[in-house]
């Protein structure tokens, strides 16, 4: 419904996209009833809700085609983007923030705690470039650029063209992550079971992993639902830069030329997607946390 | 906190960033400041060389039409502030005005406006943005601006919103009320300065977040149209002739880099000052 709201308020009438300069009066009037843009807005909205319902986003303005069945073509690039840089995240992030926090006083700590500020300051695009710059010109190991036209039916290729964008990525979000994981961190040493634990004679690594891992990681997981959805935006702009045919690009296209189905389509499978991985946070939260299962159904 | 003697250093080297950060944003608005009374070149002037290398002359070299880079990256910086300041504004005077608004209105009222919130608050700043850039026809440097005011508002009435009724919910408002405080005093009296800290820092955050967000959106491309030299816009164009002249690519975006760091060292900075209990975490 806010979707529906915030595309209609957007002025310019989407008829004008199929249509040239200098259209008669009576072309716009065909267009806008191919359109359904002259339709009254409660009516437009209805048959927005039901089509919804029934997994049909309509088709292009532009293009005449299916949105559904292009969304499907689009995620093929977008969710491994996602899934790997987000994986390589967790890589680079866990580890390091554990460090820098337990190592918070030797010069390493302070350097990772440094780095990932700067990390956090770095605009993704510029990342990428900077990665282009290195990468592709200088050591030439991968392609600055573009997708495979055949995509996954070259699996090699099209990992190749993946690397730069999925490095791109997970270097910025494993900044902000590390520094969730270096916090928890720092609360789990405080805390007083590290503290008995330690007194009851089990050495400081095993403290920290039998019962440091297990409190330090619940809220970690929250975050890194949070950090998942924002995942996608870092790659709608990073598939620009990378020239990949990805679910942000049609966003893009779709936006500049008022292709409403494409961008509404990609929305709601975005949100949609997004909606699902909180849920997926909340359950694994639950498992971990045998604290938050005997709380009743919902969460703050 | 582990050792009671590691304090004071941390303490200091907590301020000393502090400082860095302050001085880092200092730079930033003398720059911008000095752009509106002098610039080392015309900045359409094209008469130096194409895609000149680092000299003396330019600082950091030429573009592609042969333009100062320099200039355009002082420029760039009042831009950049430009839209923070004027993006964060917008979203400080919608928020905060829908949050508390959001906190003393009736209970259904309030559920609305805190599910309005939250839907909108899933739509990250950027993504939003985007699509109030969409909405209006031409592209400008207010459009951004407004795009990315709007998408900070919801933050910002969101914080506004648990923060106020936190106040609200105290044993002394209950007093002003019944002594016979209306309120719109109590709103200026008790809440807002109970609650200014915490904002200040998440304004600080959200300015930041919005230069950010401006240098992508102008590296879209829906951000300010060419005379103005916006930092993401340079980076566009620089992505262009990477091949033959890396520093354009990375010029822009280290100016970028400091403005940010200095912005994001600052709000931790007040929010140390603002709540000395956090002092020491994250």
């Amino acid at each position: 419904m806010v979707l529906f709201a915030l595309l209609r308020l957007l002025p310019g009438d989407p008829a004008n996209a199929l249509l040239g300069v200098g259209a008669t009066a009576e072309q716009i009037a065909a267009a806008k009833a191919q359109v359904g843009s002259d339709l009254p807005l409660a009516e437009q909205f209805v048959r927005f809700v039901s089509s919804l319902a029934r997994f049909d986003l309509g088709t292009s303005f532009v293009s005449q085609a299916p949105v559904g069945a292009e969304i499907p073509n689009r995620l093929t690039v977008t969710i491994p983007v996602t899934l790997l840089s987000f994986a390589l995240a967790i890589v680079l992030a866990v580890p390091l923030g554990i460090v820098a926090a337990v190592k918070a006083d030797r010069w390493y700590g302070g350097v990772i705690s440094v780095v990932s500020q700067l990390g956090i300051a770095i605009p993704v695009f510029w990342v990428g470039i900077l990665l282009v710059t290195a990468f592709a010109i200088n050591i030439r190991l991968f392609p600055s650029g573009g997708f495979p036209r055949h995509g996954w039916a070259e699996p090699l290729e099209a990992l190749r063209n993946l690397a730069l964008p999925v490095l791109t990525i997970a270097v910025v979000m494993a900044s902000s992550l590390l520094r969730y994981v270096r916090s928890a961190t720092q609360d789990v040493l405080g805390s007083d079971y590290l503290r008995t634990a330690r007194a009851l004679g089990s050495g400081f690594t095993e403290a920290l992993l039998r019962h440091g891992v297990r409190n330090g990681v619940v809220p970690i997981i929250s975050i890194i639902g949070i950090e998942l959805a924002s995942t996608f935006l870092g790659a709608v702009v990073v598939e620009r830069v990378f020239a990949l045919p990805g679910l942000g690009s049609m966003l893009l296209l779709g936006i500049s030329q008022r292709d409403y189905p494409n961008v509404q389509g990609v929305l709601f499978v975005s949100t949609l997607l997004v909606l699902l991985i909180g849920f997926i946070a909340d359950l694994v939260q639950r498992l971990v946390d045998p604290r938050l299962r005997d709380r009743m159904v919902g969460s703050p | 906190m582990s050792a009671v003697a590691a304090l004071p250093t941390r303490k200091s080297r907590r301020s000393w960033l502090f400082a860095l950060g302050l001085t880092l944003v200092g730079i930033n608005v003398a720059v911008a400041l000095l752009t509106l009374v002098w610039l080392p070149y015309d900045p359409s002037s094209t008469a130096g060389g194409r895609l000149e290398t680092p000299s003396l002359l330019h600082w950091a070299g030429t573009d592609r039409l042969g333009r100062d880079l320099f200039t355009q990256i002082m420029i760039g910086s009042r831009i950049a502030l430009m839209v923070g300041a004027g993006a964060v504004a917008i979203g400080a005077a919608i928020g905060v005005t829908l949050g508390v608004l959001s906190a003393f209105a009736t209970r259904l009222l309030d559920d609305t406006f805190a599910a309005a919130f939250d839907i909108l608050i899933a739509f990250p700043t950027l993504l939003l943005a985007m699509l109030v850039v969409a909405a209006s026809d031409t592209a400008s440097l207010w459009t951004a601006i407004l795009a990315l005011g709007i998408a900070i508002s919801a933050i910002v009435a969101r914080l506004t919103r648990i923060l106020a009724k936190r106040v609200i919910g105290m044993d002394y408002i209950t007093a002003a009320r019944t002594s016979g405080t209306s309120w719109p005093q109590i709103v200026v009296k008790h809440v807002l300065p109970n609650i200014w800290p915490t904002l200040l820092v998440n304004f600080a955050l959200q300015f930041g977040i919005a230069v950010t967000a401006e240098a992508s959106l102008s590296y879209l491309g829906l951000g300010a149209p060419p005379p103005n030299a916006s930092w993401g816009r340079l980076l566009q164009e620089a992505q262009g002739t990477v091949y033959t002249a890396p520093f354009g690519a990375i010029a822009p975006g280290l100016a970028l880099l400091i403005l940010v760091i200095g912005i994001n060292l600052s709000a931790d900075g007040l929010r140390d000052i603002g709540d000395p209990t956090r002092r020491g975490s994250r």
